[in-house]
């Protein structure tokens, strides 16, 4: 065989370089997705670096230009425009919406989701994971309106007739219905994943459809079904619209412990901040606040998230 | 509330094979038959996977299940136990009467046959959780009061594995080897003491060592237990096993393949004296 001659069958030298312009087409196509992920990474880092600089702005101007400086971030009350700014009152009230929120979506979402995957026939299931699917993309001002136009007088005000028209209860509680489609498919994916030959196993043992589910898919699962805990209670701590409707969001707040009075939260107070008749411009505090606000609520999704990250992988069950 | 099923009191004899020359040393026609199955058929959804089986398990006894892929072995191992249940679109029909009671009847519960019948599964599949948490399982969800260390104990001497594990209970059932996993499901079986126990290729994933050690094991245990195993290996059939039934493929008209038993026998006749050419070519490697 003749030297050089290639697997085309023609003669000429091996070259195998590759085609310059197939290469310089690669090395653009790459390039687009690079910048892509670039330009992503510059927009975040620019909102958190504003963030930041209004924050600062922030403390900077209620400590030279108010009575009590640094002192009105523990005053009485969340009370912008006459510059009471108590973190404490707003940070609370985010605290028990987002608890409430919990206390509905973990049951419900967490029995959705075992209902899915180990009990519903497989044609049942073919329709009911859609239909939570649609669920999911309600919009929030339509859960808003739902809590206060249903959930207060309909419900709360039968089992309490003191509840306040606004109230963070209901706020609570329709945030906990906007995040059950979110828990309960997250986890439904997460037991879904754990294999058959477990449920084999179980079964094979003699254990009821109740003890494979509670006992074997559930543990198995668990870090799959933490992550969608959390990613509900990031969803809920960041949930505007609905606590903005229903829980009050005119004016401030004093600090209020009783659920069923209203209160503005961490979402409401910047909502109602930055539109309607509580509007605010530029330069004064009550503006600035709303980016400290903004702040803090990035920071504790921040460290949820990371939080969540170092639990998934302690529970993580290899199978 | 589903009837309890009870063991039968009168246990059904058959007779296998009349000749007497066929009979192994064991002499297994004299065990009684535990499950006595006739007419089975069983489909997935339109699929005929296993068609008119006839067959006879006996107590005390290791029957093997041999014959090639596709053919149907661990389709109807898991009609023993009504594994099938799990499969959407599974269907059997026939009777597999199991101590004179047809586990397909209205008033079986598939949980409670479960309990009498363990089953061990091809690629070893402990639970990932501790091994001791692995062999109280089955007790415990059956309810059993009594002292879970010495069941645990007891399980793990029968299957060969004490020794190994005995320092260390509380570690993961996966830090331990293919070979020790596959023991300790089988511990994991006979801790909720059955009266069966079904073996789905349960060596396939291991080496000659771990095989060896869980063949020793199977003969040990057919002293308190009726052992059904699926195996794809001729001289761990030819080894371990009383009796065999080897099964294969009819191809249909269009082009549908379905399982049927071809010869079941004592080992020893199956092994030495097939009646059928079919068996022989398999047996001896000469099988498609
Ligand atoms: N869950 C299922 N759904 C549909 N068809 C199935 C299912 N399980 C098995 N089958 C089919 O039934 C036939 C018998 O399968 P089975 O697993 O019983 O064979 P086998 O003899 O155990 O084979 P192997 O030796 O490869 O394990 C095969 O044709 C297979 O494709
Ligand atoms: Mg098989």
């Amino acid at each position: 065989m003749q030297a050089g001659r290639n697997v085309l069958g023609t003669s000429a030298p091996l070259d195998l370089s590759g085609d310059p312009r197939r290469l310089r087409k690669e090395r653009n196509v790459r390039r687009l997705f690079l910048s892509a992920a670039v330009f992503t990474i510059l927009v975040s880092v620019a909102i958190v670096l504003s963030l930041v600089g209004e924050a600062v702005a922030f403390l900077q101007s209620i400590a030279s230009e108010i009575d009590e400086g640094l002192g009105s971030l523990m005053a009485d009350g969340w009370f912008p425009r006459r510059d009471r700014f108590d973190l404490r009152t707003i940070i609370w009230h985010t605290l028990s919406v987002s608890i409430i929120a919990m206390l509905v979506a973990t049951p419900l979402g967490l029995g959705a989701a075992v209902y899915l995957s180990e009990y519903a026939k497989p044609g049942v299931r073919r329709v009911l994971k859609p239909v939570l699917e649609v669920l999911a993309g309600i919009p929030s001002v339509v859960l808003g309106y739902f809590a206060l136009r249903f959930i207060t007088p309909d419900i709360l005000r039968n089992l309490w007739d003191t509840t306040q028209q606004s109230n963070l209860m209901a706020a609570g509680m329709g945030v906990g219905i906007l995040i059950i489609p979110l828990v309960s498919s997250v986890s439904e994916d997460a037991m879904q994943a754990v294999p058959r030959a477990l449920r084999e196993a179980s079964y094979g043992l003699g254990a009821k459809k109740w003890h494979t589910s509670l006992r074997v898919v559930f543990p198995a699962a668990l870090s799959g079904i933490v992550a969608a805990l959390i990613l509900g209670l990031s969803r809920a701590i960041g949930e505007t619209m609905v606590v903005a409707i229903a829980a009050g969001a005119t004016g401030g707040s004093l600090l209020q412990l009783n659920p069923l009075y209203g209160g503005q939260t961490m979402t409401g107070a910047m909502a109602s901040l930055a539109i309607g008749s509580d509007q605010v411009a530029g330069g004064v505090a009550a503006f600035q606040s709303l980016f400290f606000v903004g702040l803090l609520l990035f920071l504790m999704t921040l460290v949820l998230n990371i939080g969540s990250e170092r639990l998934v992988r302690r529970f993580r069950q290899r199978y | 509330m589903p009837t309890r099923l009870e063991p039968a009191p009168v246990m059904v004899e058959r007779m296998v094979s009349s000749d007497p020359a066929s009979s192994p040393s064991t002499s297994p026609e004299s065990a009684p038959v535990i499950f006595d199955i006739r007419g089975l058929n069983v489909y997935y959804r339109d699929f005929h996977a296993v068609a008119d089986t006839d067959l006879d398990i006996h107590q005390n006894e290791i029957t093997a299940l041999i014959g090639p892929s596709g053919c149907g072995k661990s389709t109807v191992l898991r009609c023993f136990n009504r594994m099938n249940d799990l499969i959407d679109g599974a269907r059997v029909e026939g009777r597999v009467l199991y101590h004179g009671i047809d586990l397909y009847g209205p008033a079986v519960d598939a949980v409670e046959v479960r309990r009498r019948i363990g089953m061990v599964f091809q690629k070893p599949n402990p639970f990932p959780k501790s091994i001791y948490d692995n062999i109280v399982f089955g007790p415990k969800v059956a309810g059993w009061k009594g002292n879970l260390d010495d069941l645990v104990e007891e399980s793990l001497r029968r299957a060969a594995l004490w020794d190994e594990v005995k320092d260390k209970l509380e570690s993961s059932a996966l830090d331990l080897s293919g070979g020790q996993q596959q023991r300790l499901c089988i511990a994991r079986a006979i801790a909720t003491s059955p009266d069966v126990v079904l073996m789905d290729e349960p060596c396939s994933a291991l080496d000659p060592i771990a095989t060896y050690r869980i063949e020793t094991l199977m003969r040990e245990l057919k002293e308190r237990y009726t052992i059904v195993v699926v195996t794809h290996n001729m001289q761990q059939a030819a080894r371990v096993s009383d009796r065999t039934a080897f099964f294969s493929v009819d191809v249909g008209t269009q082009g549908q393949r379905t399982g049927r038993l071809v010869e079941y026998d004592s080992t020893d006749q199956v092994f030495t004296a097939p009646s059928l050419k079919e068996t022989e070519d398999y047996i001896t490697g000469r099988f498609g």
